[in-house]
């Protein structure tokens, strides 16, 4: 069954201007339940503007977006957020820097509030003991830090935070648009094998952007290559399986007309192997 | 300072400081948590005493404050959908409901820039008619407010552990992290201003009954008063104080506030010198923090200035 159908999607930004950009051309993509899979593309490619158009940041210009079979195309972003968790690139924005690690899990944990009397409900016993229990997971010593503030974390911490929060009540679908780009190797390695176990043991319907082409392809099980606003390579199954990055990349200077030439991509690739 | 300050200055000045503490409550709402620079503050102040003033004069002192507050919500409902829903940057939302707030006290006034409240009994008169007796007449007021104010600083203290509470500090604090945790922000921040503005309000009916009159011109300034009062509660608290001493020290800036006021006036300051003063405490409020950081610096450097002379010293016979 398709967990994501977006069905031929445009937006183009600032129409009938000198500015005018056509970010996205007419995209089409389902994912199926628990499929995970890796987006890459140069600078402007509309990876983003695809993950802002699926989580509801504006509305597209044209085609739908269902999500389990509801037409979410026109659904308010912060309805759309029940259903998906988003986290960005830069890892202060997916939390409140001045309310505790507890408080901040408890207002991500708000999704599950159902009646008026829960939302005047204060943090109980058994949240705080299950908000305890899934930092102890993150093995980041977080758990001994719920009182402070979070604006005092690490980039890493508050990224592993930001995912936990996300991913605490299981979202129908998980957008991760380079959460870990910021982050220092190391501290990188250890969100992402975060990210992999989390996805896996929920069973999450993930999209990833990457600019590392070998992590494009050892993460998760499809590969999606965009180019000006059009997906130009999307692979899965058998046929990625010992698919190599200067595979790739012919297969991207194949569909997309042209090699792909971007510096970070190129660097970011060679750094990681 | 028993010479400087009799008892009933003091008494006013806590008096009148608890009353205004409450509007500096609503800033700390709208203005701290919310991230929100609420302007209608001035006019809501007024609306919260004219309505007041008139449901007291037809002799329901009582329901004069559940009225005042209910004007207030209206006043921070307008301000809100004008943001949230209309598009109108936060600011210009307030000053545009303040000037039309102006009007709308003078018609709940009764087109007068001036209503006494004489001949009627008002909670202070109920309350010092509790009991017999000179000392509670004479404390029963001061202390009715106390415990009015501690039990509005507890109230707020819950209402911001509880989930709606978190929404709302999280919508100051941070509203990318708001949009991805499927809260509607159009909700907390209406919320926050109808709460922050029932305040203003009742602050405003309060003062109306303690002063028997209410006047056109009262609320001119006032927020720069509670943000006064906040700022000074805020340097008192320290930046990272629990949320109910923060809380609580909004209501100990607003008394401070009071008393440096009364001081001057007992130091003989010219009225017309108050604004002044008024500035000069906000300034040396806002300036504590930093002076006391460079005070510090300055104290390390002299002193690794000392340790390097001590060692050169020692080095070089």
């Amino acid at each position: 069954m398709n967990m994501l159908a977006v069905e031929d999607i445009s937006k183009t930004f600032n129409p009938g201007t000198v500015n005018e950009k056509i970010a996205l051309n007419k995209v089409s993509l389902t994912l199926e339940k628990g499929e995970f899979a890796t987006i890459v593309g140069s600078n402007g490619a509309g990876k983003t503007t695809l993950f802002n158009a699926i989580a509801g940041t504006f509305y597209v210009d044209s085609g739908s977006i269902l999500l389990d079979g509801e037409d979410i195309t026109f659904e308010k972003p912060y309805r759309r957020s029940r259903k998906i968790g988003h986290l960005f690139q830069d890892p202060l924005l997916g939390t409140a820097p001045h309310m505790t690690i507890e408080e901040n899990l408890a207002v991500a944990y708000l999704r599950t509030a159902k009646t008026p009397r829960e939302t005047f409900s204060r943090i109980r016993k058994e949240d705080r003991k299950y908000f305890r229990e899934k930092l102890v997971e993150l093995n980041m010593g977080l758990e001994d830090r719920m009182d402070s503030p979070v604006g005092l974390l690490s980039g890493g911490q508050r990224q592993a935070l930001t995912l936990l929060m996300a991913t605490m009540v299981t979202p129908k679908l998980l957008l991760l648009d380079e959460h870990t780009a910021a982050l220092d190797p190391a501290t990188a390695v250890k969100v992402l094998e975060l990210t992999t176990r989390v996805v896996r043991e929920q069973n999450i319907t993930c999209l990833m952007v990457t600019h590392n082409m070998n992590q494009a392809l050892e993460m998760g099980n499809r590969t999606i290559m965009m180019d000006e606003g059009r997906i130009v390579f999307d692979v899965r199954g058998k046929d990625r399986e010992g698919l190599t990055v200067s595979d790739l990349m012919e297969k991207f200077a194949e569909n997309a007309g042209n090699s792909l030439t971007d510096d970070r991509i190129l660097l970011s690739t060679e750094e990681g192997k | 300072m028993t010479g400087l300050l009799t008892a009933g200055i003091v008494q006013t000045a806590l008096e009148v400081g608890l009353i205004y503490s409450l509007v500096a409550m609503a800033l700390f709402l709208s203005f701290t948590i919310l991230n929100v620079c609420d302007l209608s503050t001035d006019g809501c102040y007024t609306l919260g005493c004219a309505v007041g003033a008139v449901v007291t004069m037809s002799g329901h002192p009582i329901l004069a404050i559940p009225a005042a507050m209910a004007a207030g919500i209206c006043s921070g409902y307008i301000t809100a959908f004008l943001q949230t829903k209309m598009g109108v940057e936060s600011i210009l939302a307030g000053i545009v409901v303040n000037t039309g707030l102006y009007t709308i006290n003078l018609a709940v006034m009764g087109f007068k820039s001036n209503v006494p409240i004489f001949g009627q009994a008002t909670v202070f008169s109920l309350i010092e008619d509790l009991f017999p007796g000179a000392w509670w007449h004479e404390w029963g007021p001061l202390l009715f407010l106390t415990l009015l104010l501690a039990v509005i600083c507890l109230l707020m203290w819950w209402f911001l552990g509880t989930r709606l509470g978190l929404s709302i500090r999280a919508t100051g604090d941070s509203p990318d992290m708001v949009q991805a945790s499927s809260i509607n922000p159009t909700a907390t921040v209406t919320v926050g201003l109808c709460v922050a503005n029932a305040m203003t309000g009742l602050a405003g009916c309060l003062i109306g009954q303690y002063n028997k009159t209410c006047d056109i011109n009262l609320g001119t300034g006032m927020v720069t008063v509670a943000l006064a009062s906040l700022i000074i509660g805020q340097t008192l608290a320290g930046r990272k104080g629990r949320m109910l001493w923060r809380i609580f020290c909004v209501v100990l800036g607003s008394c401070l506030y009071r008393f440096v006021i009364a001081l001057s006036l007992r130091l003989n300051v010219p009225t017309e010198a108050f604004k002044l003063v008024s500035a000069l405490i906000v300034a040396i409020a806002i300036a504590i923090p930093q002076m006391r950081e460079n005070l510090a610096f300055r104290q390390k450097k002299a002193q690794a200035r000392k340790l390097k002379a001590l060692h050169n010293t020692e080095v070089t016979p």
